[in-house]
């Protein structure tokens, strides 16, 4: 059963991993656009709206950010340990309460829209 | 062998500043941060676009600066070159493909990986009607 369960975590990890390098360059691309002023017609509110209002949008948009927080929570902790905290009860804590809180917000959010 | 062996003090806050292979690691290591970083602005974004047309695009303009400008291209860099490129090469270590007999080359996979994304990015360019 231990096994079982680490296995879920340790694939939901590599998930992360593979979809945050796929993904993130395209992303941060996009805000690097932004910050240009130039705005491509997809973020236009109507049409990322419209995206985002769909339950294939949705699914995409939760299954990216929910990956890509705990992803990054659990290497943060391991990042603690790498320079020098040793409290890691506290930064496990630390760095999952904030994954929960992202993906809760995730959820919220995209439940808002329709 | 000595009951008290000798055991060179090591740093815990600066350990891996000895080895080239050791800064690699940390380097790639601290990508999390922007990974974090990125989620928490598209959750920002996301938390705009349920409220109204109008905070989206005040969302819009209060990213339209050049300390962002900046930050993303550096950050762009930065994470294809820690984390989405060595994720690529480590690719055939973690998932190796057995064909039979045979094991399938690593530039294969690698190869493999620069293709798939290549096309994901195109693909989620065409999605935000950038091409």
């Amino acid at each position: 059963m231990a096994i079982a369960k680490k296995a879920v975590v340790w694939g939901l990890f590599a998930a992360g991993g593979t979809l945050t390098s796929f993904i993130f360059p395209a992303l941060i691309a996009l805000f690097l656009l932004i910050a240009t002023g130039n705005i491509p017609d997809g973020l236009q509110f109507e049409q990322i709206h419209t995206f985002a209002a769909s339950w294939l949008g949705k699914a995409c948009l939760f299954i990216v950010l929910f990956l890509s927080v705990w992803h990054a929570a659990h290497r943060l902790r391991v990042v603690a340990h790498d320079f020098g905290i040793r409290k890691d009860t506290l930064v496990a804590n630390a760095v999952y309460s904030i994954a929960a809180i992202g993906t809760v917000l995730a959820a919220f959010y995209l439940l808002t829209i329709s | 062998m000595s009951r008290n062996p000798y055991v060179r003090p090591v740093s815990t806050t600066t350990w891996y500043m000895r080895n080239g292979r050791y800064k690699v690691y940390v380097m790639r290591e601290l990508t999390s941060f922007l990974v974090m970083f990125y989620s928490f602005l598209t959750l920002f974004g996301l938390a705009a676009l349920a409220a109204s047309a109008e905070r989206w695009n005040d969302f819009l303009a209060s990213q339209q600066n050049t300390g962002m400008l900046v930050f993303h291209t550096l950050a762009l860099l930065y994470f294809m070159f820690y984390q989405t490129f060595p994720w690529f090469k480590l690719a055939p270590k973690a998932m190796p493909i057995h064909l039979g007999e045979k094991k399938l080359p690593d530039s294969f996979i690698i190869i493999g990986h620069y293709v798939a994304w290549v096309l994901v990015s195109a693909f989620i360019f065409w999605l935000a009607g950038v091409i």
